[in-house]
């Protein structure tokens, strides 16, 4: 190399975490290949692929309340889950690095208790544990619990931002000579009082993951979290919400580095482009069954559609601004616009409602080759739409399989993706420090 | 003639007796070291003690860890209902049982002390009889919800499109003195059907009606007792001699009895410390469980070592082989679940049509 030829910019490295699928629709479980989404042989396939896979953490979402449709418990997707906590703590005995992320409702819960469970996973996972906070909107869900009903979105964020910052106090709250200092919290929404009965763990304490895209989550992340899980599996959007996100973490005192950005996204691998695009639209017709198609349609018309055919034309009637026929899913904000926009797409390609319903709901983002796949991603990351991607397979437990075996490589090859974990935290992994001891109040000087 | 008795039930506390001076372990080894050494010996199960304010980590936690790392063995941590939420109460345990194929139980606890209500903020310390009345109700809520998806709800019917038959998932619509859950659960129906329930009862057994019953002690103790009768599976006495044994069982038969449970399916083990110097100590212990045994005190024990990582070993080694010498213990095991090592069948889910 010549002494004038100037060094290329080192290639930023991608984060990579698995999202164990199900409870939606994206779910293909009438596949052949499907196994359980209870039993633990099917948690431990998953996270076992990711470890081999290098990946940073193994994601599992939260379920609160079964999703109900006109008045009944809905049949048609994946249902049913174990408690997120509970099966962390065993797969930390079947992976020795992988990172471990749990979805726990900071609206159902309350700090002491759920700072000691996470805590607790840190320690028996030697420092590999991760909260992935999200609030709950609905009086729906509170029907399974203590304190009931509702928060309205404002005070959701405050309590999740003090849940979040108490149970910061409660983690950071033994001396470096391992010793507790009582801890005094006196907030809006939680008063906690005493010794907190874990020590930090190898990684400090556990990662804060946020996911959720509105203003107020938003500014929560660029705060409060770690990792931000974003739905912006596009480009150009997925660029957008970055510049945006990384742009308020100054406000916070925090550099860009301190918050990677991971949206969810699929994949669908073929040896061709052409075989690739076939296998996806076979997928997406699977996860839209004539019965799927007729639910989707309902949720944005707010009535009973039954008596319609799923490869006939879309309703004429328009939607019910007060039809509440779903429960347990997010309301769809103006009904009328959606369906006026599956018209005109239905009229325009002359597609039936479960066609439309394929065209409007289908999210593959990306689907090729396995050179295809690891050559976008990495421009994906390059060009800051993300810091990586948290993989959703569309078959449970075997999904992932395919891009470890054949995605990894190609990324390691472009020299974007480790080949080796280089420490056993979730932190190292993630490249973040071990966060600073926080409060003086007894102290070491 | 009668039929021959069952061979009897022994279990072991991994803890440490509180104040025993032992270092807090946070390590998973430590637990993972401790359970395989109570498997070898062939354990029916393990208890984790817990509670909020004393120094450790999470015992569902820490037997979820434990459970892929061993085989065969129970696992019952203490899980407290006071400051709790009944729904993930319930989540956890079916949980531990999905994870442990089959091999979990929980022991029910309260919060009494103003110290673990301060680390909660939200209610103040409230007296024992009226915490343990709320057990009791979380104790059913919490089997309730194990019960509300029937064995057979996922169907995967591929011509329907339907996953599940939802006339086999059913709310539970439970009414307590200070919660509601309408439920179902989000977890389907655990491999157990319902996971073990152990509760453990003071010894004193006065009848209700005895002079001095309106004390609060024994109001208290009443409350416990008559949750133990209503939904434990196990019942857990501490005792010092086999005639008190023997009287908390008979009078816990009897509570369930007059509550319409089938007594044989409430088991009551004596719970002793347990301090072992050598083997002679070992063989001693195990003379001593024989005569227990023989004396009808208990359907088993449940031993509480001083020191678990010392005296566990000269259990296994040492008194489990001179109860199974005695045809007091099995050599091998009936079954793969914690209710079979027990002897208690699987509770068909009472949502179920006939």
């Amino acid at each position: 190399m010549s002494p004038t030829s100037p060094t290329p910019p080192p290639r930023k490295q991608i984060h990579l975490a698995a999202h164990f699928p199900g409870v939606n629709n994206t779910t293909v479980w009438a596949d052949p290949g499907s196994g359980s989404h209870i039993a633990f042989p099917s948690f431990a396939h998953l996270a076992r692929t990711a470890e081999r896979g290098l990946f940073d953490f193994f994601f599992l979402a939260e379920g609160l309340r079964l999703r109900e449709h006109k008045g009944r418990i809905h049949d048609l997707d994946v249902v049913g889950r174990p408690e997120s906590l509970t099966v962390l703590s065993a797969l930390a005995a079947v992976t020795e690095r992988l990172g471990l992320a749990a979805t726990v409702s900071a609206t159902f819960n309350e700090p002491y208790e759920l700072a000691r469970r996470l805590a607790s996973l840190d320690h028996l996972s030697g420092g590999r544990a991760a909260w992935n906070v999200v609030t709950t909107s609905d009086a729906f869900t509170g029907e399974n619990f203590r304190r009931g009903g509702y928060l309205d979105r404002a005070d959701r964020y405050t309590r999740a931002a003090e849940f979040v910052a108490t149970a910061r106090e409660l983690w950071d709250s033994w001396t470096a000579d391992g010793q507790p200092r009582p801890i005094a919290h006196q907030g809006e929404h939680f008063t906690v009082r005493g010794e907190f009965t874990v020590p930090r763990s190898p990684q400090g304490h556990p990662v804060v993951i946020q996911a959720g895209d509105s203003p107020e989550g938003r500014e929560f992340a660029a705060s409060a979290a770690d990792v931000i899980f974003t739905r912006h599996s596009g480009a150009e959007a997925g660029r957008a919400f970055y510049a945006d996100v990384k742009g308020r973490l100054a406000r916070y005192g925090r550099r860009p580095g301190d918050l990677k950005i991971m949206p969810g996204v699929t994949f669908v691998l073929g040896d061709t482009a052409a075989e690739a695009q076939e296998h996806a639209a076979e997928i997406r017709r699977r996860q839209v069954s004539p019965q799927q198609a007729l639910l989707a349609l309902e949720q944005v018309w707010g009535v009973d559609l039954s008596a319609y055919d799923p490869d006939g034309p879309l309703p004429d009637i328009d939607p019910d601004p007060h039809g509440e026929l779903a429960q347990g899913r997010v309301r769809i904000a103006d009904p009328k616009a959606v369906a006026d926009k599956w018209r005109a797409l239905s009229r325009a390609k002359g597609l039936s409602i479960r066609e439309t319903v394929i065209e409007t709901t289908g999210r593959q983002s990306f689907v090729g080759t396995a050179q295809d796949v690891a050559a976008r991603m990495d421009a994906f990351v390059q060009t800051d739409a993300a810091d990586g991607f948290i993989l959703v397979p569309h078959l449970t437990p075997g999904g992932l399989d395919p891009f470890v075996d054949r995605v990894v490589p190609l990324l390691q090859e472009r020299g974007v993706f480790r080949t080796a974990y280089s420490g056993s935290t979730l932190r190292s992994h993630l490249g973040l420090p071990e966060p600073a001891r926080t409060g003086g109040r007894g102290g070491r000087p | 003639m009668s039929a021959p008795r069952p061979p009897l039930r022994l279990a072991v506390a991994l803890d440490a007796p509180p104040g025993s001076g032992a270092p807090v372990p946070y390590d998973a080894r430590h637990f993972v070291a401790l359970a395989r050494l109570a498997e070898r010996g062939g354990l029916d199960f393990v208890t984790l003690g817990d509670s909020f304010a004393r120094p450790g980590l999470d015992a569902s936690a820490v037997l979820a860890r434990v459970a892929p790392a061993t085989e065969h063995l129970g696992l019952v941590p203490t899980v407290t209902t006071t400051h709790t939420e009944p729904f993930h109460v319930s989540t956890a345990v079916a949980t531990l049982d999905w994870v442990s194929r089959g091999r979990a139980g929980w022991a029910v606890a309260v919060s009494t002390t103003e110290a673990d209500a301060a680390l909660f903020g939200r209610r103040p310390a409230a007296p024992p009889a009226e915490v343990w009345q709320e057990a009791g109700e979380v104790a059913d809520v919490v089997a309730r919800l194990w019960d509300s998806w029937e064995d057979d709800a996922e169907i995967r019917d591929r011509a329907s499109g339907r996953f599940i038959d939802r006339d086999k998932v059913h709310h539970v619509d439970f009414t307590g003195s200070s919660f509601t859950v309408r439920g179902p659960s989000i977890v389907p129906r655990p491999p157990q059907g319902r996971p073990v329930t152990l509760v453990e009862v003071p010894p004193a057994a006065g009848p209700a009606d005895a002079p001095g019953a309106g004390d609060t002690a024994d109001v208290s103790d009443r409350a416990v007792r008559e949750v133990a009768a209503a939904h434990a599976d196990v019942a857990l006495v501490r005792a010092d001699d086999p005639q008190t044994a023997g009287a908390a069982l008979a009078e816990l038969l009897a509570r369930a009895r007059a509550l319409g449970r089938d007594p044989d399916l409430l088991l009551v083990l004596a719970s002793l410390p347990v301090e072992l110097a050598g083997p002679a100590d070992a063989a001693g212990l195990a003379e001593l469980l024989a005569d227990w045994y023989a004396a009808g005190a208990a359907d088993g024990f449940h031993l509480r070592p001083a020191d678990p990582a010392h005296d566990l070993a000269l259990l296994v080694d040492g008194t489990v082989p001179a109860l199974r010498d005695r045809g007091l213990r099995r050599p091998g095991r009936p079954g793969g679940t914690l209710r079979d090592h027990l002897g208690l069948p699987r509770p068909a889910s009472r949502y179920a049509h006939a």
